[in-house]
């Protein structure tokens, strides 16, 4: 599969999560978007070696996974695009720190191979927490909430727009790359001399685009703003939500609970 | 170049959003005086290209690899910096939820990284003087290549920076930097180049939707191949004459990766072929360690980045010149 049939299959898979008659999909998505904000913030602020703390709050994206029935490969498929920095960041620490850390196993873990674990683990799972936001949440549902948090209206319209042109364009640049490669056999991308005429065609019509689009959102109505009347107050059920997984998180984020279910078994 | 949640803590995360929104909020304001209803949905629209277009490899003549153009730059071009900026946002801010390409918490940072350089450092700093005297094909390659390449280096530095402040990495400072800045120094030419070819195509085909552009001093405002080289010899001749006097005397890259491992970044080496490839190299080599032989006068230092450039220029001369033959012939 090319890379933009797979963006475009990303796309479509997402879309289809978040409409699906779950639970999970019916809560507000604001209370969703503050529980996946605090969940965030309480992941990057563990401390650089503290690896128990961190492969505790995985508890929360893998009992979500568990409820939704959402499939955990294809979140973690989403990794390779932030892995590989967070690798080069990462990777030297075992050889610059080698003072010991932990004993584990009747092996030394030195402190620059707990805060390369501890730094991996970060970012699996900030990316799995936030697979299951938009895996279960609309995008008007995002737009609603972002609108909820005061982001101007004018950014939350223009990000509804990209999204909802996107899987336009890329099926555009799908066939026209298509179509080159087709007369171009072999090669691996554009030759050079075709670089400004392939792309600013393709520019030109979407500018077009635009117009007619702007034409079509004046006859429908359009006065600069999208009605989120779908998502009215929280309910009690949002409510129980917010309060349970924050304070499940909370006490994740305070409490080592690998460390305690260890010392607990040991004795 | 897309951060993730888990290089930042949530100090620095906050800082650039904070730092973000003021950008942000400043565009806004300057969108809403511009009055134009028509800019939203040519901004989302616009968005959603650069995000397409981004998934097109370009050949790279010569290495086997490609690239893609810079979104940010090609949008400030097109819709100025205030919307350019807003578009970028919204560009990021789908990356970042629908495709994991940077996280939430570091959209601050990204936007900051590649949104705020890419249009404001590269619109206001560097297309708008360029175009302000008049616009030509030369002037709009310059000011692509040119953009392209201070706002990578400058979005480079920030990750750098950013990360450093965060202490999530054990890698020295300096070290970190001669990691990111000279590959991106490489992406950033790369992308200048596809800009540019894109921007020359809308210029010959619409100029009007070009962005900074005082049409009515286009003619005046061209610049001839003589003058590119002229201005690119004289920035050589800076760089290499001037500026060499202030390179840094700390190990590169790969002498500080030596040193950690090996405690030395000098090769110890002993036999017949090394000797003989030394004495040929000793009795070649005309300026010792970029110096005067036997002399610490600063003055060898420019001499060696002068005479280097030139040695370059004329390689690359000669090459183009047997190239440029052989397509002929």
């Amino acid at each position: 599969m090319s890379r933009i049939s797979g963006a475009i299959h990303e796309m479509q898979t997402i879309e289809e999560s978040a409409s699906r008659d779950q639970w999970v999909n019916r809560l507000h998505p604001l209370v969703k978007f503050l529980v996946t904000l605090f969940y965030l913030v309480c992941v990057v602020s563990c401390g650089r070696y503290d690896l128990p703390r961190v492969l505790g709050l995985a508890l929360y994206p893998f009992v979500l996974f568990e409820l939704t029935d959402l499939p955990l490969g294809q979140a973690l498929c989403r990794l390779r695009l932030v892995l590989p920095l967070v690798c080069i960041v990462g990777i030297f620490n075992p050889l610059l720190d080698r003072r010991p850390g932990a004993e584990l196993l009747g092996f030394t873990l030195t402190l620059g191979l707990l805060s390369m674990l501890t730094l991996m683990a970060k970012g699996i799972l900030t990316v799995l927490a936030s697979y299951l936001l938009v895996a279960t949440t609309p995008v008007e549902g995002l737009c609603a909430a972002m609108r909820m948090v005061h982001i101007p209206r004018m950014i939350v319209v223009e990000f509804l727009l990209i999204w909802r042109y996107l899987s336009l364009f890329m099926n555009e640049v799908q066939k026209t790359t298509e179509a080159y490669r087709l007369r171009a056999p072999g090669q691996k991308g554009i030759a050079m001399k075709y670089w400004g005429s392939l792309m600013g065609s393709m520019l030109l019509r979407s500018i077009d685009r635009a117009g007619e689009v702007y034409e079509a959102m004046c006859l429908r109505g359009f006065t600069g703003d999208f009605p989120s009347g779908r998502f009215p107050g929280a309910g009690r059920r949002d409510l129980v939500y917010l309060a349970g997984f924050g304070a499940g998180i909370l006490f994740l984020r305070l409490f080592p609970v690998l460390v305690l279910i260890g010392s607990i078994v040991a004795r | 170049m897309h951060m993730a949640d888990a290089l930042v803590v949530p100090a620095v995360a906050g800082t650039m959003y904070l730092a973000s929104s003021a950008a942000a909020g400043v565009s806004v304001h300057k969108v809403k005086l511009e009055n134009d209803p028509k800019k939203i949905p040519v901004m989302g629209v616009m968005g959603a290209f650069v995000f397409a277009a981004q998934m097109i490899n370009f050949t790279i003549p010569g290495t086997g690899s490609s690239g893609h153009l810079c979104g940010g730059l090609l949008l400030t071009a097109i819709l100025g910096p205030w919307a350019g900026f807003l578009a970028m946002i919204g560009v990021l801010l789908t990356q970042c939820l629908f495709f994991a390409d940077g996280g939430l918490l570091a959209l601050g940072c990204n936007i900051w990284n590649m949104a705020f350089y890419g249009c404001f450092v590269g619109g206001l700093l560097v297309w708008k003087p360029i175009m302000q005297t008049g616009a030509s094909k030369q002037k709009i390659l310059l000011a692509s290549v040119l953009g392209s390449i201070l706002t990578l280096q400058l979005g480079a530095f920030s990750v750098v920076l950013e990360t450093s402040l965060s202490g999530i990495t054990e890698l020295p400072f300096g070290a970190f930097v001669m990691a990111m800045q000279p590959i991106h120094l490489a992406i950033g030419l790369v992308e200048g180049l596809i800009t540019a070819a894109v921007l020359c195509f809308l210029y010959d085909a619409r100029p009007e939707l070009l962005w900074g552009l005082d049409r009515s001093r286009a003619a005046e405002g061209r610049l001839t191949a003589g003058k590119t080289l002229g201005i690119l010899a004289a920035l050589t001749a800076l760089t290499a004459g001037v500026l060499s006097l202030f390179a840094s005397g700390l190990p590169d890259g790969l002498e500080w990766a030596m040193e950690k491992t090996a405690g030395t970044s000098d090769l110890v080496s002993a036999g017949g072929a090394y000797d003989a490839a030394e004495k040929i190299q000793n009795s070649l080599s005309f300026l010792p360690d970029y110096a005067f032989r036997g002399s610490e006068s600063p003055a060898g230092t420019t001499v060696s980045g002068l005479v280097g450039a030139l040695i370059v220029g004329g390689l690359c001369l000669v090459t183009a010149l047997v190239l440029k033959s052989r397509k002929k012939s």
